[in-house]
């Protein structure tokens, strides 16, 4: 069984150890702007929304990708960006639908969440249990591609 | 079942993997025209900067994939379909039967009708041969004319000051990227361009091109001549659709097609730059030359010529460009719709600038300057038709909060 993220704004308390530890982990870094997973804020509502890319089975990002810089990790189902290959052109971030692909100045690449390899440093570092990493049938994964359903042109699927 | 598909570009490539695993089978051939494997021109910008080499702007890096996929690479221009007889004509008495047909043979550098364009030393900047050429002659000092500031236009120009060329831009209408870019997003791209020392004439076409004086000599409207070691010609681009006349095929401004992307011709599919498929924001038909629009047309074409019935929904406009390192983006309906409504932000001296466009209560339309994170969302929105209640108003106060509106309209997670 494949895990992935499960992200809970209910328990974030926004304390940003998530996007710390992920720059960290990616980084070497505590620069949070290089985070691949953002806590947003609404203050209207006083909610804290932890959001980052769902390894959606589309996977627009990767079929966009016009040089193969983005594989298919058997493993954990992550989409991942091979840096020496990425060349910076972006076209990944305006086809994938959720904005979870950014580019990164400083690198001259895109990055997206890749799971850690299978051990996600955000969900080791969140203190309330808003971000975990479990089984694929327990998040909102499926409602989450129910919406990307909405936006895809190809109801077919191979 | 043979399958045939013109053209080595992202949406013939898509095309024959989508084909392979949904018909294991199949005989699939993929037909190159350019005497190269498949490459993706997105990536010469890059082979210009000395960033990649050639390798790198390979469209699958493996040098197996396509044996391995049992995909036949046929190094071969498509002369004329014969749809009577299912066959593709390649010239010198080759030819080549199918019975489903894919067409997806991109396009081409409009041409621009002055004298002397084919003098040496005038180029396209498109394939990878004229990347060959233009890093053959693009050296310290070298006198570089550009006519044109579309997107192929903007986006090489980094490759070129990397050289150390002296680059003049000549732009035949008041604005760069006119097709992308309302004119304040423009006007932030040519300053910042300006900035960096590209010299930049708007209004100005050229009269002709000449060779004197060992260089090339422009001749522009106002009788001045500007000297030239390299004449550039970036006017942007049209289908490649010549092959197809009397084919039976029906062609407008370029391959009609059907959701299933089927052309006029049963068993005969176009995909990419070539096809004329349906605009999901606006209805109409329209040509939509971009990456993410020729690999999703390739795959659902596939999937048909498969018989695994899959329907193209329609697409809109959206594109991402970097000018001298200033990411720009734009989507849908930026020029505004009828009785819609907009919104912008903008700082000069940072050079970032966003302007929204709704309809209802819709967002229907985009231009980014100078910001880049998450610009997806935006396809996600439009696309989607999400509606944002309240969030518009916020939206309209403040445009910069466009992915929270898009987590609560989109994902209702607040």
């Amino acid at each position: 069984m494949q895990k992935s993220l499960h992200l809970d704004p209910n328990k974030c308390t926004g304390c940003l150890q998530c996007e710390m530890a992920c720059a960290w982990e990616n980084h070497r870094s505590f620069t949070i702007a290089k985070s691949r997973i953002k806590v947003f804020t609404f203050h209207h509502e006083g909610r804290f929304v932890p959001y980052t890319c769902t390894q959606c089975d589309e996977a627009w990002c990767m079929t966009a990708c016009p040089v193969d810089a983005i594989r298919l990790d058997p493993v954990t189902g992550a989409k991942i960006v091979l840096e020496p290959t990425c060349v910076g052109c972006k076209v990944c971030t305006i086809a994938c639908p959720f904005g979870t692909i950014n580019y990164v100045a400083s690198t001259g690449k895109v990055q997206k969440c890749d799971l850690c390899g299978g051990e996600p440093a955000c969900a080791k570092a969140c203190p309330t249990g808003a971000i975990t990493y479990v089984d694929a049938d327990w998040t909102g994964l499926g409602k989450m591609r129910q919406w990307a359903g909405k936006t895809d042109t190809n109801p077919a699927t191979v | 079942m043979r399958h045939l598909i013109i053209g080595s570009g992202p949406a013939g490539v898509i095309a024959a993997e989508t084909l392979r695993k949904a018909a294991p089978a199949a005989e699939i051939t993929l037909l190159c025209g350019e005497g190269e494997p498949p490459y993706a021109r997105m990536a010469i910008p890059y082979l210009l900067k000395g960033e990649i080499d050639e390798a790198g702007t390979h469209i699958r890096k493996d040098a197996d994939h396509y044996d391995r996929l049992r995909i036949n690479l046929v190094q071969a221009r498509a002369r004329a379909i014969d749809i009577a007889n299912r066959t593709v004509d390649l010239g010198g008495g080759r030819s080549l039967s199918f019975d489903r047909l894919l067409i997806a043979t991109g396009s081409h550098p409009s041409l621009e009708t002055i004298p002397g364009m084919d003098l040496p030393g005038v180029h396209s900047c498109w394939t990878l041969e004229d990347a060959r050429s233009i890093l053959a002659k693009a050296r310290p000092g070298t006198r570089v004319v550009q006519m044109g500031a579309g997107f192929v236009g903007c986006i090489i120009m980094e490759g070129l000051l990397s050289r150390g060329v002296d680059l003049t831009i000549l732009v035949r209408s008041g604005y760069m990227v006119r097709r992308m870019m309302n004119p304040t997003a423009s006007s932030l791209i040519r300053s910042w361009c300006e900035a960096r020392g590209v010299k930049i004439l708007t209004r100005t076409q050229p009269l002709g091109i000449t060779a004197g004086d060992g260089a090339l000599q422009v001749t522009l409207p106002d009788g001045r001549t500007l000297p030239a070691d390299l004449y550039l010609s970036a006017v942007g681009v049209d289908p490649n659709l010549d092959f197809l006349a009397g084919s039976g095929i029906d062609v407008d401004r370029g391959i009609l097609v059907d959701p299933t992307m089927q052309t006029s011709v049963a068993g005969i599919y176009a995909a990419g730059d070539v096809a004329e498929a349906t605009d999901c924001l606006t209805g109409r038909r329209q040509l939509n030359a971009i990456q993410p629009n020729a690999v999703e047309q390739g795959r659902i074409a596939a999937l048909n010529m498969a018989g695994k019935p899959a329907q193209f929904r329609g697409s809109f406009v959206f594109n991402v460009l970097t000018t001298l390192g200033l990411v720009s983006s734009s989507f849908g309906e930026w020029q505004g719709v009828p009785q819609g409504e907009s919104t912008e932000v903008l700082d000069e001296a940072r050079y970032r600038y966003l302007n929204l466009q709704f309809e209802g209560d819709r967002l229907v339309g985009a231009n980014c300057v100078g910001f880049a994170d998450h610009v997806g969302a935006f396809r996600g929105l439009i696309e989607g038709r999400v509606r944002l209640g309240k969030w518009k108003q916020r939206l309209l106060d403040d445009p910069t909060r466009i992915m929270e509106a898009y987590l609560a309209a989109a994902h209702k997670v607040a």
